[in-house]
């Protein structure tokens, strides 16, 4: 076992992990931050990403001594000081991007990396962007409205077909 | 996954050192490996990662030639654009979260027989860098996920020779996002070179009749008439040997359409 320390959504935390320990298991199981969801566990889905430094990554395809002295944010950190949703997840709410949710912590983690780099991407550009985020309720285009009203673009000509 | 432990050397002398042990493996992006560790394939006693070698990363260019260390992540090389053929191949390689953490020395490590870097490196005329010496891609890819490296040998840097015109046109798998065949084309004052991922059984290789017949005449017309034969061709669920076969007549002809 080694220690591994660790900013996660803005705290300090360190624990304990074996080598093989993944970064998804040691947000669930040692720190119980279950935001993060296991959809397939061999790389495919992006229900676990999280961000790494600024970086969205699959922490199910991470160690977590690989993420020793990183800055970590999960979903559970994007909620605005004040508890209320932030402009992702509310857009999400307001455009029916989620069904059973399964999918929607990797979806706004995904959205969030990529509003990061490009403030304003075209429908095609988010639909790329979620090559890796698979969803089995929504059909996609609802959470690819919801990414373009939270980018502040206008969404009435979007179709949900 | 079996137990094992984990090292994160800060340097490249520790990193080749901590692989001296024959129980040990390099840890590059873990995009390929991880999930093989889940799957049991590989026990390593120790893994020795690279993400912390300093002198892994960076991408630097001069008199022609774009260096990239061995540590570089495909999304890196994608925003990096100096060669835009390769940035365009970097920014296709899975998705974005994969993109952030596998390496360029991991892709061209493990040789996929449907990875896109060795497509890049061998129509490049690219050189591998280890710790230890230079390789040409030539010689370096030598069958599936078959390579010249030695035992606890690190790839440390790609050199990319930057043609005057290339492209790559890969043919997704549409489960797996990696190339059901892919072709990478490159032409330079010597002549052209067209190597073909995907699609053999013997991994990545050279098209020669195409690069004949580019060298003479760089357009998709000089390609009419031009096939490859299926034998020795990979045949899945996804498309048979003549369909791959196929395909990278129509792959090489798409490239040098959109070569710049
Ligand atoms: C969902 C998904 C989609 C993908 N799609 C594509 C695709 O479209 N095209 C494509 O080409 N690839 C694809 N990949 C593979 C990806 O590009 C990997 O990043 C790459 O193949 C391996 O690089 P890595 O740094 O992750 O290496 P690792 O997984 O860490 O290592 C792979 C192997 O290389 C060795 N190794 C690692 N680094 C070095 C080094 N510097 N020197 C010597 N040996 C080393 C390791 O010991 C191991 O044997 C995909 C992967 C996933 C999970
Ligand atoms: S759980 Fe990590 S990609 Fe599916
Ligand atoms: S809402 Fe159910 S998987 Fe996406």
């Amino acid at each position: 076992m080694t220690k591994v320390t660790m900013t996660i959504n803005g705290k300090a935390v360190s624990g304990e992990v074996e080598g093989r320990t993944l970064l998804s298991s040691f947000l669930r199981e040692d720190l119980h931050l279950t935001g993060t969801h296991i959809g397939c566990d061999t790389s495919q889905c992006g229900a676990c990403v999280v961000h790494v430094d600024g970086k969205a990554v699959k922490s199910c395809t991470m160690f977590a001594a690989e993420a020793n002295g990183a800055t970590v944010a999960t979903i559970e950190g994007q909620a605005n000081e004040d508890g209320s949703l932030n402009v992702i997840q509310a857009a999400f709410q307001e455009h029916h991007g989620l069904q059973c949710g399964f999918c929607t912590p990797g979806m706004v983690m995904s959205a969030a990396a990529l509003l990061k780099d490009n403030p304003k991407p075209s429908v095609s550009e988010v639909r790329e962007y979620l090559e890796g985020n698979i969803c089995r309720c929504t059909g996609y285009h609802n959470i690819v409205k919801a990414i373009m009203a939270a980018s502040g673009q206008d969404v009435s000509a979007i179709a949900a077909e | 996954m079996y137990a094992f432990d984990i090292e994160r050397p800060a340097t490249l002398a520790e990193a080749v050192a901590a692989l001296s042990n024959e129980d040990a493996q390099a840890l590059g992006g873990g995009q390929t490996l991880i999930p093989t560790l889940k799957q049991r394939l590989a026990s390593p006693e120790k893994l020795i990662s690279l993400t912390g070698v300093a002198e892994m990363k960076g991408i630097s260019s001069s008199g022609g030639v774009l260096t990239i260390g061995g540590g570089v992540t495909h999304g890196e090389v994608a925003s990096d654009g100096s060669y835009k053929a390769l940035s365009d191949l970097a920014s296709n390689i899975g998705d974005p979260a994969v993109r952030n953490r596998g390496t360029i020395g991991g892709s061209v490590a493990n040789n996929d027989p449907s990875a896109c870097y060795p497509a890049a490196a061998l129509a490049s005329g690219a050189t591998i860098v280890t710790n230890a010496r230079e390789i040409a891609a030539d010689d370096f890819f030598v069958g599936m996920f078959e390579t010249a490296l030695d035992e606890g040998e690190i790839v440390t840097a790609v050199k990319f020779p930057i043609p005057e015109k290339a492209n790559y046109q890969k043919f997704v798998q549409p489960a797996s996002r990696f190339a059901l065949v892919g072709v990478f084309v490159a032409k330079t004052a010597d002549g052209v070179r067209v190597a073909v991922t995907g699609a053999s059984n013997e991994g990545v290789h050279r098209w020669s009749a195409a690069e004949e017949a580019l060298s003479k005449d760089f357009s998709a017309k000089a390609l009419d008439g031009l096939s490859v034969s299926a034998d020795d061709l990979i045949a899945d669920l996804h498309g048979s040997a003549e369909y791959r076969a196929h395909l990278v007549a129509v792959m090489t002809k798409r490239a040098v359409e959109a070569a710049a």
